[in-house]
């Protein structure tokens, strides 16, 4: 080797790693271990026969049952009626749109207790609109209902922001193709929009899935806490974890595996869109 | 017949334009970007709402804003090609093929569709999705269709623009003959006036919202109205100030000198326009001898071969151009640089106020 050579290698080998980077690494380990910690914990604090068989516990089983179901007929209403509302946003220009926008991603950012007593004092006895569910015979408080009412509010602005961009990657030309091709406006939407946007649609309903089935404030302090009725999973967690903490721990577990899943589908979602373009 | 009348901003553009295209027959638009062309072909099929206007075809009112009349353009139902096709990206293409196909039993749709493909060479793409297309493949698709829908009117948004030249050139053929054989009114959109003059039976030439000259390919080249069109259909515009010679004839002297001659009467700022393959090319130094009355020194600048021929850029000082066979130009060993004297007809020559 020349001497010119060796001292090229040498100068290359010779770099001693910085310090900079040593500390990067160093920040990406302590938050990674910080943010795992507890999510690893739940499943190694007890044995997964033991999980399994806490989940048998008739109050664990009710908690579950009244979360699948409150979140799944949210989830539906959202779709329902956010759906059209986040395409109109993305597809018109019109006064005050901005403001509209802002207004609807207001509950993201809402403190859950503020979101409790905003729907108390909107929809509760003696709220806003108190008198007028209590003429037509609706009971929101204290009510399974109260709960699906409470799981929409904190919910809908996460389907609502996922599904206007969805929409807005959608191409405007090919709504003018399909209007040319002799497809009226809701054939349009029905037959290319929608299933153009789908990926990103599924992904908004996936988040806001996953933050109804977390949710905890809101439904508390606007449906309360009662086994059965309006007892969901994370309420029902609170409720035993000082008495019957692997109880507790079984629930948990099967909440971090759902919201892993609709993570997870996101992501997928979320490339399959990409894929698409 | 298809008849359009409007006035409307768009954007920069103040749009006026009336034009009125028989059934069977193709109007290109043509144009520089920015002219307001598309917006035409978008207030036909009812994408875009005039301020003011009348859209009628086959004896139907479209729009007329004046009596409130606006159909949507699914009640319009024009054939509309874009320039980017914009064949839906989550439909294999039979199946965009088959969205146009309205009325047709579920059950018949794949093979019709698939008959439609056929028509344009592609149905072995017919399960394919379009982001693996070529362009021209994705041109045959939006055509297929376009046609599904039984379209009342075509409308192609530069239809070859996208599309490399080698393909360029068959689609073109393929696209005349599809054009021959159409009984709808057609109009094509185009910045390249060669295809204009190829797909449209009439050329209307469209300038800043308004059309400036409407004919004939052959009638626009032969006699461009302005400046701005001969310089669309490629001929040669030079800027002079003109004046009446005591022959008759009338002379320009040419902006950045020299001086050329015309038989057609004008005075003032002008533009010249002659044809490139008017122009002859001489050795520099030859004495005048032929019936050429129009004579410039000249310096060659580029020699570009198309096709069969070679276009050899000139300045004299005003930039030029002339045609000729390729071995004329290898005779005249004419490259960059090279001085020549460049020589046409009077009679060749038009004159336009500017």
């Amino acid at each position: 080797m020349s001497a010119r050579a060796a001292a090229v290698v040498r100068g290359r080998a010779g770099r001693r790693p910085g310090w900079f980077p040593a500390l990067l690494v160093l920040a990406l380990t302590v938050t990674l271990t910080f943010l795992t910690l507890p999510v690893v914990a739940i499943f190694v604090h007890r044995s997964p026969g033991e999980l399994i068989g806490k989940l048998g516990d008739p109050a664990t089983q009710d908690a579950l049952r009244l979360s699948l179901e409150t979140t799944t007929i949210a989830v539906a209403l959202i779709a329902l009626v956010g759906t059209p509302a986040a395409y109109l946003l993305a597809t018109r220009a019109f006064r005050g749109r901005a403001l509209v926008v802002t207004l609807l991603e207001l509950p993201l950012v809402l403190p859950p207790a503020v979101a409790g007593i905003g729907l108390l004092a909107a929809l509760g006895p003696e709220g806003l609109l108190g008198g007028v569910l209590r003429d037509t015979g609706i009971q929101l408080v204290l009510q399974t209902a109260g709960v699906v009412v409470a799981l929409i509010f904190v919910a809908a602005p996460f389907h609502l922001r996922a599904a206007q961009s969805a929409f807005g990657a959608v191409d405007p030309r090919w709504r003018e193709a399909s209007r040319t091709l002799g497809a009226g406006e809701a054939r349009t939407f029905a037959r290319v929009v929608v299933p153009a946007a789908a990926p990103g649609l599924m992904a908004g309903l996936a988040l806001a899935w996953g933050r109804a089935l977390g949710e905890f404030g809101a439904t508390l302090m606007f449906a309360g806490s009662f086994r059965g009725v309006t007892q969901t999973a994370p309420l029902a967690i609170y409720a035993d974890f000082a008495s019957d903490f692997d109880g507790a721990l079984a629930l948990s577990a099967v909440l971090v595996a759902v919201a892993g899943a609709l993570l997870l589908s996101t992501k997928l979602l979320a490339r399959d869109a990409l894929a698409r373009v | 017949m298809l008849s359009l009348a409007c006035e409307t901003r768009v954007g920069a553009v103040a749009l006026a334009v009336e034009l009125e295209v028989p059934a069977g027959g193709c109007l290109a638009l043509a144009g520089p970007s920015g002219a307001g062309k598309t917006s035409v072909l978008r207030i036909v099929a009812g994408l875009l709402r005039p301020e003011r206007g009348r859209v009628a075809c086959a004896g139907e009112t479209w729009l007329d804003t004046a009596a409130g009349v606006d159909a949507a353009p699914e009640r319009r139902r024009c054939g509309y090609v874009f320039q980017d096709y914009a064949l839906f990206g989550h439909l294999s293409a039979w199946r965009n093929v088959a969205y146009g196909l309205r009325g047709v039993p579920r059950a018949r749709r794949r093979a019709d569709a698939l008959a439609l493909l056929e028509r344009f060479g592609v149905e072995r793409l017919a399960d394919a999705r379009p982001a693996t297309l070529s362009g021209g493949e994705r041109q045959r698709v939006a055509l297929a269709r376009a046609l599904a829908a039984r379209p009342r009117a075509l409308l192609l948004d530069e239809p070859l623009a996208a599309l490399d030249v080698r393909s360029a050139a068959s689609a073109a053929r393929e696209l005349g003959a599809l054009l021959r054989d159409l009984d709808v009114p057609a109009i094509l959109v185009t910045h390249d006036f060669a295809q204009a003059a190829l797909l449209g039976d009439r050329v209307a030439v469209l300038d800043a919202g308004r059309i400036v000259q409407q004919g004939g390919a052959a009638e626009l080249a032969a006699a461009p109205a302005s400046a701005f069109v001969a310089d669309l259909t490629g001929a040669v515009v030079l800027r002079g100030r003109a004046q009446a010679g005591p022959d008759g004839l009338t002379r320009v002297a040419l902006d950045g000198g020299g001086e050329v001659v015309a038989l057609a009467p004008a005075r003032g700022a002008v533009a010249v326009s002659v044809h490139p393959w008017e122009i002859a090319l001489e050795p520099a130094g030859t004495p005048p001898t032929g019936s050429a009355r129009n004579r410039l020194d000249v310096e060659v600048v580029s020699v570009t071969e198309i096709g069969n021929r070679v276009r050899v850029g000139l300045a004299a000082p005003q930039p030029l151009a002339a045609e000729l066979t390729g071995a004329s130009a290898a005779q005249l060993g004419l490259a960059p640089g090279v001085r020549a004297v460049a020589s046409w007809k009077a009679a060749a020559t038009r004159v336009m106020p500017r």
